[in-house]
């Protein structure tokens, strides 16, 4: 193991490593405590110049309490649930099948298909933001999550293909090649044999597009207006618009925004960094 | 061999041009659906927007009737453009300061690969920064530079140095940018060293500390180059990254002060859809510069898999 591990080293370094874990990790996250403490602030804290003194009152059920009953952000958290959702199924869904055709299936155009759909996940967004904009206003979407949705799962397709290609390359093949000398269907291998086998790649790539799609900023800009549409991520800039210097609503509204996607990571840490990985680094 | 286990079974009766072709067909039947998603969303637009580059286009209506056709006329404007120049020489800062994420991951991983207790939280707690979208760690940061009460000036203000407007100082505003940026993507690094750490052969390392290696040596010369696979994912999310920075810039600076944290991902949207109007052809043409460059890499990165996956 390196570095050496504490346990085989001096009594000093070991005390010193056990006191700088917590201190490293507070300067770590500092930017975002701080933003914890403002939410729980009243408001004349901010008035009073009281930025980093203790809270003259615990006001977080009253700040929290805002942003969920008198703003529109359970709208727009509620939109990125209905975006977010139908997205991770129809992207795993379809990367399921064709990460089995590029893992399984040897034909000439195979490993073209498979660099046309990675090639494609590195594209910069820009470049497909005019035609997407267009495409999605022809076919009357704009402004609608299933706008949103109908590009997201096409464009994961690309980074889930390349996770599910290689899952699948890593299986053993002769459970495949058995099934066939038992004479059973392609779909039926792949409904019977390939998919449950898949399981842990699902499971990471779902918390991972959860996330990706959650956290995004740009599309919901691009291809939504408002809050009938729009994701939390977008809505967070018209509620601090709303409460504009009104700090510890700001504070408050964006830990609930950034909220979901974290507790997903806390919940099913080990697929996350699966998934992470692209299953490169096993 | 499983060819004639087929045919003995189905010696009786004949079959079908579908059976005997289905192992041809199936791969197809399943990329069907992904193939015309993928196409539609993502192949067809990268042509078109080569296309739209080549036109006088506001957006509105449609583009062969009420936009004009300019030929090359929009990247010759490009060539004089300040704004566009600016642009890109941000995005040279953001793509090489950037990197600096993939060391600064390797010493995190570096500190936090032990086995004491509670450290399983601690890793966790480090990668926190990931998890969160960009619109938050802008926000958040803005509030740590903020110069009448941000940490970052509070903190100057103990050594006795007065508060700086990292984000109202044109030249330290894009800095202030990238370092907001770095955060979670080193984060990201960290969590890819430390599961490449996990893998390092520990025999190895038994083996070069008998030899009386250790420290930064043992670092260079045993555990680097078995982190190999590891540095490649955490440069190719690191350059991509930096390549598609935008939410951040939007949400700390919108492109100011005085436009010196544009980027050319930023840039493009601005001219297309942001208040300085409709300027569809000259965005896409912005866009295409921002591809052409991206594409550098995805040809390389595409190289390094076509190697390995013949090495198999």
């Amino acid at each position: 193991m390196f570095p050496t591990p504490v346990e085989k080293t001096s009594r000093t370094w070991q005390l010193t490593y056990q006191s700088l874990l917590p201190v490293a990790l507070f300067l770590w996250l500092m930017p975002l405590i701080a933003v914890m403490v403002f939410s729980i602030k009243p408001d004349s804290d901010f008035s009073g110049g009281n930025y980093w003194g203790w809270p003259s009152s615990f006001e977080g059920f009253t700040n929290y309490g805002k942003v969920f009953f008198e703003s529109q952000m359970p709208r727009y958290l509620l939109n990125s649930v209905f975006i977010t959702v139908p997205t991770v199924i129809g992207a795993v869904a379809l990367s399921c099948m064709t990460g089995f055709a590029l893992g399984i299936y040897k034909f000439r155009a195979n490993l073209w298909i498979f660099f046309m759909f990675v090639a494609g996940n590195f594209v910069p967004f820009q470049i497909l933001m005019v035609p997407v904009r267009d495409l999605t206003v022809d076919m009357g979407l704009y402004n609608t999550k299933t706008g949103l949705v109908l590009f997201h799962i096409a464009f994961q397709t690309g980074f889930c293909t390349l996770f599910m290609r290689n899952f699948i390359r890593a299986l053993p093949f002769e459970l495949i090649e058995a099934a066939r000398v038992e004479g059973i269907a392609e779909w039926r291998i792949f409904w019977y044999v390939v998919l449950p086998l898949m399981k842990p790649a699902i499971a990471a790539l779902s918390v991972l597009i959860f996330t990706f799609i959650w956290n995004d900023y740009f599309w919901a800009v691009v291809l939504t207006q408002g809050a009938e549409s729009q994701p939390v991520t977008a809505g967070i800039t018209s509620f601090n618009a709303q409460y504009r210097a009104a700090y510890h609503l700001m504070s408050a509204g964006s830990i609930v925004a950034a909220l979901p996607p974290v507790a997903m990571f806390f919940l099913m840490q080990k697929h996350f960094i699966a998934g992470l990985t692209l299953g490169a680094v096993k | 061999m499983s060819e004639t286990a087929h045919t003995a079974r189905n010696a009786d009766h004949n079959p079908s041009w579908l059976y005997r072709n289905r192992q041809s067909i199936a791969p197809w039947l399943f990329l069907t659906p992904g193939l015309i998603f993928f196409a539609f969303y993502v192949i067809i637009p990268v042509f078109q927007s080569f296309y739209i580059s080549t036109f006088d286009w506001n957006g509105l209506g449609d583009m062969s009737e009420l936009g004009a056709q300019v030929g090359l006329a929009n990247y010759v404007e490009l060539m004089d453009d300040r704004k566009f120049h600016t642009s890109l020489i941000n995005n040279v800062k953001w793509l090489v300061l950037y990197l600096l994420a993939i060391p600064a991951g390797l010493f995190i991983s570096l500190f936090l690969n032990q086995t004491v207790k509670g450290i399983r939280l601690y890793k966790s707690l480090f990668f926190f920064p990931f998890v969160i979208s960009q619109v938050v760690v802008g926000l958040v940061f803005t509030w740590f530079y903020d110069p009448k009460f941000g940490l970052l000036n509070v903190a100057l203000g103990w050594f006795g140095i007065d508060s700086i407007n990292v984000l109202g100082d044109p030249t330290l505003a894009t800095y202030g940018v990238i370092l907001a940026g770095l955060w979670p993507q080193t984060a990201y690094c960290m969590i890819l060293y430390l599961t490449g750490l996990n893998a390092v052969d520990p025999e190895q390392v038994e083996a070069a500390r008998l030899d009386g290696a250790k420290g930064v040596r043992m670092l260079w010369h045993v555990i680097i180059p078995q982190l190999k696979p590891a540095t490649f994912i955490a440069f190719v999310v690191t350059i991509i990254g930096a390549l598609r920075s935008f939410d951040l810039i939007s949400i700390m600076t919108n492109g100011g002060p005085f436009g010196s944290t544009r980027v050319l991902s930023f840039y493009m949207f601005e001219k297309s859809l942001g208040e300085y109007g409709l300027r569809m052809g000259y965005g896409a043409a912005i866009a295409v510069v921002l591809f052409l460059i991206m594409l550098v890499f995805i040809v390389y990165f595409l190289w390094s898999m076509y190697q390995e996956e013949r090495g198999r």
